[in-house]
Parts: structure tokens; sequence; C-alpha cells
């Protein structure tokens, strides 16, 4: 699983049957975490596709973008778009969410891909709050405003119509041919998609374009006097990041058919450069763990209000149970965000790798004191030169 | 076709004040090796970027064959036949040494840019022994896993080397490619450059080192002070007195 030694496809294909039997089996192994149902389980499949697409991105090329959120939205919209025109079929949607968001990207990256570094950045930061603002003025008739794009009975579903299906009373929910969106089914769709998105990122990650992407990464300049014109190599993996965006977006629309703008703001552009530095920049599956462990963590973290605090405090006695209850109370509930800036910065200060870095070293800790016999200095440094090397 | 590869007409650098280059003319005939030296802050290095495309001259033009080059971005160049060693190595430290010499033989076959994915993952196997052979050729092919980082200077121009040769490039230009090397490191650089003259390639480098010089080079052009001062074979070069008082200084060679 290296990144700079060449792989067997074999042995990525044995990565691969692994990871689709530790995702499929979420159901079973989240249960004594208290997070195997579906709700939560999806948000880990859609943030988990939004987090890789971002690696291809930031992981590869070194170019931190500001505005991912912008084709997250773009994506929910049109999903919902699709559902009231078209059809409550999942596909459709995705396929639209998927690819308007890539022609989004497309805009958005000509423009910024001209700049790199910190300008880059403001640059996508700037369109994404564009895109947030229209979102919420010039453009509400598309977007229908603060109130957010909804479902209505009276949608049009012209597919739909047109093969018979007709709802009854109530809203309908949209389905792949009429497997639930929601639910354990809901969840099986999402995690195949991530599984098929996974896979085409991995390949991404080991092929020669990919390759070209980290040399981007690694040294600029000598891109140019090697031959390859950076932007357009640049420009691919922004609007393949988009898509990946993009699809995500569209996936929230499923297991909650309404978009609202503030999926567009820009705390949802950081939250996913907050995944991906967490679970560790440029690795395969570090923003996957990255996903799972921040959507985990938000999850549990802001269900807590003042009275549970207060009970779980209920052991100390009363003056002191309030003050402890309120100080702890900043950190949870709404105030989640507060505990993530706190962890984030740890993990930038003491594991800059994020937690793929700290796996590593652990495993390194762990094999060296397997074979703890004594070693010269210069084989130890060849040795971590290469692990280095080798890094997931 | 003109005889020559590489044709420099009139060329002049300003940088602000500075008169870096003026009415610089410099012919390299195909299949040679050309020598510039001089002393430091001559404007060598400015030569090499007006050439690559890095700068853009104030005036003048450079050829390369009957295409000019000057105008044209670094990639276009590159994609035209001129590769570069740098003063200061510049390779991609944090891919290994065989991915770094992946990278650019990738250029050669592909292009400017290629979309097609696929075709290129094809084409890897091919590339990665090309790249294997390649190391093998510089003497770092039991280093290939290693992070071209993490390197030696020494190993790190020779591993720049070894891209640029991948690309079989009309016109090489080396910018001092053994300064800051041993002895040893240095005669392999040497042998190399050697072995790499007979397979008839055109080269243009910049040395220090008189050793090295004079036994490569078929001509040497003498910069000082952003002019050319003399131009000729080694022992035109070595005999001439302004040479030996604008850079030799006296010290015999
Ligand atoms: N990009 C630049 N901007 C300003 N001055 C430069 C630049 N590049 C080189 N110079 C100046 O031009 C002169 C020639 O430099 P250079 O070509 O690097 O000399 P050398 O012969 O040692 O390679 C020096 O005085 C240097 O300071
Ligand atoms: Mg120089």
């Amino acid at each position: 699983m290296s990144n700079t030694k060449i792989v067997s496809p074999k042995k990525d294909m044995i990565f691969m049957a692994i990871l689709s039997v530790v995702v499929l089996t979420m159901p079973i192994w989240l249960q004594p975490f208290g997070a195997a149902y579906p709700d939560l389980m999806q948000k880990f499949m859609i943030f988990g596709i939004f987090a890789i697409g971002y690696n291809i991105l930031f992981g590869l090329t070194g170019y931190l973008s500001f505005g991912h959120a912008a084709f997250l939205g773009v994506g929910s919209y049109t999903a919902v778009w699709s559902f009231k025109l078209l059809s409550m079929n999942v596909i459709p949607a995705m396929i639209f969410g998927t690819v308007l968001s890539g022609l989004f990207a497309l805009a958005i990256g000509f423009v910024s891909l001209r700049r790199s570094g910190i300008y880059f950045s403001i640059l996508t930061l700037a369109f994404a709050q564009m895109s947030y603002n229209l979102a919420y003025s010039v453009l509400t008739p598309i977007t229908n405003g603060e109130t957010g794009l909804q479902l209505a009975q009276s949608d049009p579903r012209i597919l739909d119509h047109m093969s018979g299906i007709v709802a009854d009373g109530s809203l309908p929910t949209p389905n792949l041919f009429g497997i639930e969106g929601i639910g354990y089914s809901g969840f099986y769709i999402c995690a195949a998609l991530m599984l098929i998105s996974f896979f085409i990122y991995l390949r991404i990650f080991r092929s020669p374009f990919g390759l070209k992407l980290r040399a981007i990464k690694s040294n600029q300049n000598r891109m140019g006097y090697t031959g390859f014109s950076t932007r357009p190599y640049l420009m691919t993996a922004f609007v393949i990041s988009g898509m990946y965006a993009g699809l995500a977006g569209s996936l929230l629309a499923v297991t909650d058919p309404l978009a609202g703008a503030e999926r567009m703001q820009w705390t949802a552009s950081g939250e996913v450069v907050l995944i991906t530095i967490l679970g560790g920049v440029g690795t395969l599956i570090g923003p996957l763990l990255g996903a799972g462990i921040i959507k985990y963590f938000e999850n549990i973290f802001s269900a807590f209000n003042d009275d549970v605090l207060l009970n779980a405090f209920s052991f100390l006695p009363d003056w002191l149970a309030h003050p402890v209850a309120s100080v702890v109370g900043l950190f949870v509930g709404e105030g989640w965000h507060l505990t993530l800036g706190l962890v984030f910065m740890l993990i930038v200060i003491f594991l800059p790798g994020g937690i793929m870095e700290g796996i590593t070293r652990l495993t390194r800790l762990v094999t060296k004191r397997d074979k703890a016999e004594p070693k010269s200095e210069a084989h130890e440094t060849k040795e971590k030169e290469q692990t280095s090397a080798g890094e997931v | 076709m003109s005889e020559y590869i590489l044709d420099v007409t009139d060329v002049d650098k300003n940088f602000g004040g500075l008169q870096a280059l003026s009415d610089i003319n410099l012919r390299v005939k195909e299949g040679t090796v050309h020598a510039i030296i001089g002393p430091n802050g001559a404007g060598k290095s400015t030569l090499l970027n007006v050439i690559v495309g890095r700068l853009a001259p104030s005036r003048g033009r450079v050829l390369l064959g009957d295409q000019v080059l000057t105008g044209k971005e670094p990639h276009e160049i590159n994609q035209l036949g001129v590769a570069r060693v740098f003063q200061t190595p510049e390779i991609f430290p944090e891919l290994s040494l065989l991915q770094n010499v992946m990278v650019p033989a990738f250029a050669k076959r592909e292009g400017i840019f290629k979309m097609n994915f696929l075709k290129s993952l094809f084409a890897e196997k091919e590339v990665r022994e090309h790249a294997e052979h390649l190391l093998e050729d510089v003497g770092l092919l039991q280093h290939q896993d290693h992070l071209a980082g993490s390197m030696s200077r020494g190993d790190k121009r020779r591993l720049e080397l070894a891209m640029c040769l991948g690309q079989q490039p009309k016109l090489f230009l080396l910018d001092e490619p053994t300064a800051g090397m041993s002895r040893h490191d240095t005669n392999r650089t040497i042998d190399l450059l050697k072995r790499i003259k007979e397979r008839g390639m055109t080269k243009v480098i910049i040395e220090h080192d008189m050793h090295v010089v004079f036994s490569l080079a078929d001509r040497i052009s003498v910069l000082a002070q952003g002019a050319i001062i003399c131009e000729g074979t080694p022992e035109e070069v070595r005999n001439d007195p302004r040479v030996k008082e604008a850079y030799l200084g006296g010290e015999t060679v």
C-alpha cells in the first residue's frame, strides 16, 4: 500500500476485498460503538466519498482548496431538482449531480488554478462564498433561498409518471428502482457507491496520472522543465475531486431530499480539509478514517445537552456540578466544534501526518520491539528512510 | 537545416540596471560538447535560463535547429528536445528514485498533456524498465525505492542526470554537474558523461573543474561579466592570454 513503491494489482484487489468486507459489515461491528444506525453509517460513506475525492486534489497535488463545499451544494441542489423534475430514482440524480458539479469545478478551476499556494486557496474560498451568497439571493428561484429546496406532492417527476409510478398521499422517497434510499438499504446503496468511488480513487493513486500529480506536488518547477504542462493535470484533478464532492452532495440529498445553501458555507469546506488532515493527507485510507471519526464524534458530542451533562455530574455536590457542567458544556452540543478545534490543533502539532502517521509510528514501535537487537546507526537510518518511502 | 543545433544570436539580458548578458552569440554543432567557463556571476546560468525559457531575453533570439525557442514555455522547449541539469539539483524529493526517472520518461512518450490514463497505464511497465536501466547507468539502481530527498547531493545530481538522459534530448544542458561532488563521484560522473558523448548527444556544459572541461569539451566559450571574451578549442583557450587574465587569474591549467 505504499505511495512510492510499485504495488502489484493483486495486492490492491486483496486490499479492496478487505475494505469491502469491513464496510459492508459495519452494521455489525459498529454496534458496540452505538453507531450502527443507518443515518450515521450513510454519513460515514458520504463524507468518505467527499474526503477521498478531496484527497485526489489536496493529497496528490498539494493544492489546498477551501471551496469544495460549493460542489457538495451543487450536487445536492441538482439531485433534488432531478427528484422534482425527472424521477425519484437516485441514478439520474447522482449522474446529474456529479456531472454538473464537474462542470462547475471546470469553471472555478479555470480561474483558481491560474494561481498556486495561498492565492489558489483564497480564490476557491471566494468562489464558494460567492456561490453560497448567490444561492441565498439571486438564485432563489433555483435554490428556494433560506427555506431550502424541497420536494412537493405536485412536482412533475416526468419519468416516474411516464413509467406509471404515481405517489400516493405522502411525499415519495428517493429510491433505487424501488429500493429505499434511507434505512439499511440506503446504507448499502451508499456503501456500494463509496466502494466504487474508492476503487477509482485507488486506480488514480496507482496510475501514472497519479504519479504525475504527486510530482507536481513535489516540485512543480521541475515538472515544467520535464516537459509537462502542469495546468491541465491540475485541472483534471480539480474536476475529478469536484465530481466526487458532487456525488457526495447528491447522496446527501438521497438520504434527506432537502438542499439548503448552508451546505455550501465555508465551514463545510473547512470540514473536509479537517477530515483529510486528521486522517492523513495523501494517504490512501486516511481520509476515510478521518471522515468516520469526525462524523462519529460529531454525532456523540452534539447529542449532549445541559440536562444530560448535569445528570452525568450529579455525583458531584450541587455547587460544583453546575459550574463543571457549564464548562464541559462549552465543548459539547453546539460547542462540539470547540473540541474539534482543539483535537485538530493537537494533531497538527504532534502528528502532522494525521492518524495514518500515528498508526505507522505505532507499528514501527511494535516491530522494533519484536526484533530488539542492537543495530548500527547507519542501518537504522536506512531502515527509516525505507519505511517513510513505504507509507500507506 | 543549419549545421548548428543550438544557435544563440545577439542575446542581451538585463536585471534592472545589471547587464547580466550582453551581445551573446553562441553556436553549437550537432554531436559536440561545448563548455562554458567563467568566474562566478559571469552570467553562465543566466544564459541557460534564457535557452530553456525560464527567462525571456531582453534582446536577441535562440534557435534549436530551425525552431525558435525564444518566447516558448519551458515545457514546450523541453518537448522540442532540450533537457537541463540545474546548478542546485531539481528533483522530486518526495518520490522514490525510480519514480523520479519515470516521470520525465512519461513526458517524453506522452507530450505536454495526455488524458488517456489507461494507455499510459499500459506503458507503465515499459517505462519502469527503462527507468531501472537508467538508474543502473548512473549507479543508483540499488537505491531505487529510496526517497530522492534523502539522498546525498552527489546522488541527487546523478539522479537528475538520469532523469534527463531518459528523455534522449537533442540538446542537453548541464549547469555545473560535478559541483560539490567528491573526487571519486566527479570521476564517475565524467565517465558517465564520456559515455553519453559517444552516443552523440549534443551537450552544453558549464563547469568550474578544468579537469572535467578539458577532458570532455570539443569547444570552449569563456564568459566574463556577461560577455563572451573568447571561444575556441581547448588548446586555443588554454593559451589565450585574455582568458588567463580574466578567468584563470594567472593559475596554470
Ligand atoms: N533572476 C535574477 N534576478 C536578478 N539578478 C539575477 C538573476 N539571476 C541572476 N542574476 C544576476 O546575474 C548575474 C549572473 O548570474 P549567474 O548567471 O547565476 O552567474 P553564474 O555565471 O555564476 O552562473 C549575477 O550578478 C546574478 O546576481
Ligand atoms: Mg551559475
